[in-house]
């Protein structure tokens, strides 16, 4: 990466940074939605990993993110208030939940991929339906007190805890993830999205390699569905739902595939498209987002990004 | 013996209403490799054309259902012209996204005619009778649409083995590629093919109102059952599809009997696991 590209980076991280903190000074009464655009933007990222650099179309990511969120929640309720080990938990359980299910996906073709992730986090949201004694059902999850963060922030009436909590917590696994793309790791992904053969003529073993990244990709979602249950301290049954996957997955090609960047622009303009329309006209927004996924497809394929001269990767 | 012989009853009706609506999806998808989650669509535009004639205008049936089929086909081939064609090339990703917008907007277009309630389309007093067959009382509808996919399967049988536009439909699957330079013009045969399978969407969504309710929500709520016909009977297959439509259909009615309080579950739970063994699916053949 040449200097001047690293420069035009510090400048979007700064910019981005300083957003997200002038948010907390210039629009307080709309945190509780900052929090969960930026809980979402975490979970996009996570999607990224998986689609735009390993190249596996999944349409079944919200089971991963809402297993996280659900183990948050049953934590929670039922071992301890504190927070970070909470999202720990969380984690662990998306990144299981991704190994044991990305044994079999990884090993179908590309089309079958697609359905069988979609039946998949089907299966998980019937499991969480059925399951209401442990799960709440259609009622949700909820019930449950959060500890202070660190033991220092105790979650307030406004959020500025929340808003803090979850804006920490997505710059930090933002900049773990820039970091693990960025290595021999996240490279060897993308050149198993462009070429597997060829990869795995060069003694990688593709199959492992996309189980791994869609393991790490997991834990993150995991992470992002814990996020998402703590700021809310709510847990309903539409985080395993189909829309949430189709809806990461329209953020993430608006903004464009493959450079985290694109997750994170992406899931900004969706949610605050999604949240203004919500406000004047909530039938005619289906209208909208499907007008816009038709006309971002087909013409800015690569995403929003990618008209930007710094944005192409 | 009762018991068994209702769920098989009623789980082939379902299944020969999966097997309408998912077949066009399945010989398009296995044909031009186009991920089209939009297909359901066709049937749900069809079940409200004739809910409308037939409560609005009082129109009968029959020929609010010919009406229906005319008109699901009718939006069909404009979307073939416009926009399918220009997907053909892109990657699975781009067209599970477009046609997930054109879903978006049925759904939209559908909530403001039809607002969101279920719409039912009402059954002719023949249609509405039960049979006894001596050790147990049928309802007719069921046996109806058991007979209509059947006859449908075997139309399509027909049509793909014995007709030119079979030959070169089969050519095309086969590989699109050497059917085209062999002169078949593989691009007419794909619209054909499409416009069918409409059509055949349109009928399954109007005979399977009962089964399958038609409202606004319908192209998403059934969109996973639909792809899960498809990919267990393997793209491109007919015989795939009315098995893996059967098959699917008695599992799911079964295990509504026996385990209700597994939902959907077990009806899932089969799908990943013959497509774990068969990834292509059933009758599939291997997809590069």
């Amino acid at each position: 990466m040449d200097l001047s590209s690293l420069k035009s980076r510090l400048v979007v991280d700064l910019g981005l940074l300083a957003a997200s903190i002038a948010m907390f000074f210039v629009l307080p009464d709309q945190l509780g939605f900052a929090t969960r655009v930026i809980t979402t933007v975490l979970f996009v990222l996570s999607l990224d990993l998986v689609l735009g650099y390993a190249g596996i179309p999944t349409l079944g990511h919200a089971a991963i993110f809402g297993i996280g969120a659900y183990a948050a929640g049953l934590y929670a309720l039922h071992v301890s208030s504190e927070p970070l080990s909470g999202l720990l938990v969380a984690g662990i359980a998306g990144a299981v939940i991704a190994f044991l299910t990305g044994l079999l996906l990884l090993r179908v073709n590309k089309l079958t991929l697609v359905m069988i992730s979609i039946a998949m986090a089907q299966i998980a949201l019937e499991i969480a339906n059925q399951a209401s004694g442990l799960t709440g059902g259609a009622d949700g999850l909820g019930g449950f007190e959060l500890g202070p963060v660190l033991g220092l922030f105790a979650f307030d009436f406004y959020g500025y805890t929340a808003y803090g909590y979850a804006l920490a917590v997505t710059w930090l696994l933002f900049l773990v993830m820039r970091r693990l793309m960025a290595s021999p790791f996240g490279i060897s992904c993308q050149g198993v999205r462009e070429q597997p053969r060829r990869m795995e003529a060069l003694g990688v073993s593709v199959y492992w390699r996309l189980v791994a990244i869609y393991t790490i990709a997991g834990s993150i979602a995991g992470v992002a569905g814990g996020l998402a249950t703590q700021t809310t301290q709510f847990v309903s049954l539409e985080v395993l739902g189909f829309t949430v996957s189709a809806e990461a997955l329209i953020m993430l090609i608006i903004g464009g595939t493959g450079r985290l960047y694109g997750a994170i622009i992406g899931t900004i303009l969706f949610m605050s498209a999604h949240d203004i329309a919500a406000g004047i006209a909530p039938a005619n927004w289906l209208f909208v987002i499907g007008a816009l996924v038709i006309v971002v497809v087909l013409v800015t394929p690569r995403g929003l990004l990618s008209i930007l001269p710094w944005g192409s990767r | 013996m009762q018991l068994l012989l209702s769920i098989l009853i009623d789980g082939v009706a379902y299944g020969m209403i999966l097997f309408m609506i998912a077949v066009g999806l399945s010989v398009t998808m296995g044909l031009m490799r186009v991920v089209n989650l939009a297909h359901s669509v066709f049937a749900m535009a069809a079940g409200f054309t004739a809910h409308w004639l037939i409560s609005r205008f009082g129109l009968s049936f029959e020929f609010s259902a010919l009406i229906a089929i005319l008109v699901a086909m009718a939006i069909a081939w404009p979307l073939d012209l416009l926009l399918f064609r220009r997907i053909y090339g892109m990657d699975d990703l781009e067209q599970v996204l477009l046609t997930i917008g054109l879903v978006f907007i049925a759904i939209a277009t559908a909530t403001v005619l039809f607002g969101t309630e279920v719409r039912a389309v009402k059954l002719p007093a023949y249609l509405t009778g039960s049979l006894d067959i001596g050790v147990r009382v049928l309802p007719f509808h069921r046996l109806v649409v058991i007979v209509a996919g059947i006859v449908i399967a075997f139309l399509l049988w027909c049509l793909v083995e014995k007709t030119r536009f079979g030959i070169h439909l089969r050519a095309a699957v086969d590989n699109e590629g050497t059917a085209a330079s062999l002169g078949i013009n593989t691009s007419r045969t794909y619209s054909y093919a499409f416009l069918l399978g409409a059509a055949l969407a349109a009928l399954g969504g109007i005979l399977g109102a009962e089964l399958l309710p038609i409202e606004a929500n319908y192209p998403l709520r059934y969109l996973v059952l639909i792809l899960l016909v498809v990919a267990v009977g393997g793209m491109g297959s007919i015989a795939g599809s009315l098995v893996a439509a059967l098959l699917l259909g008695i599992i799911d009615t079964a295990g509504r009997y026996f385990v209700p309080e597994l939902g959907t579950i077990m009806f899932y739970a089969a799908t990943i696991v013959i497509l774990a063994v068969k990834p292509n699916g059933l009758f599939g053949r291997k997809v590069s």
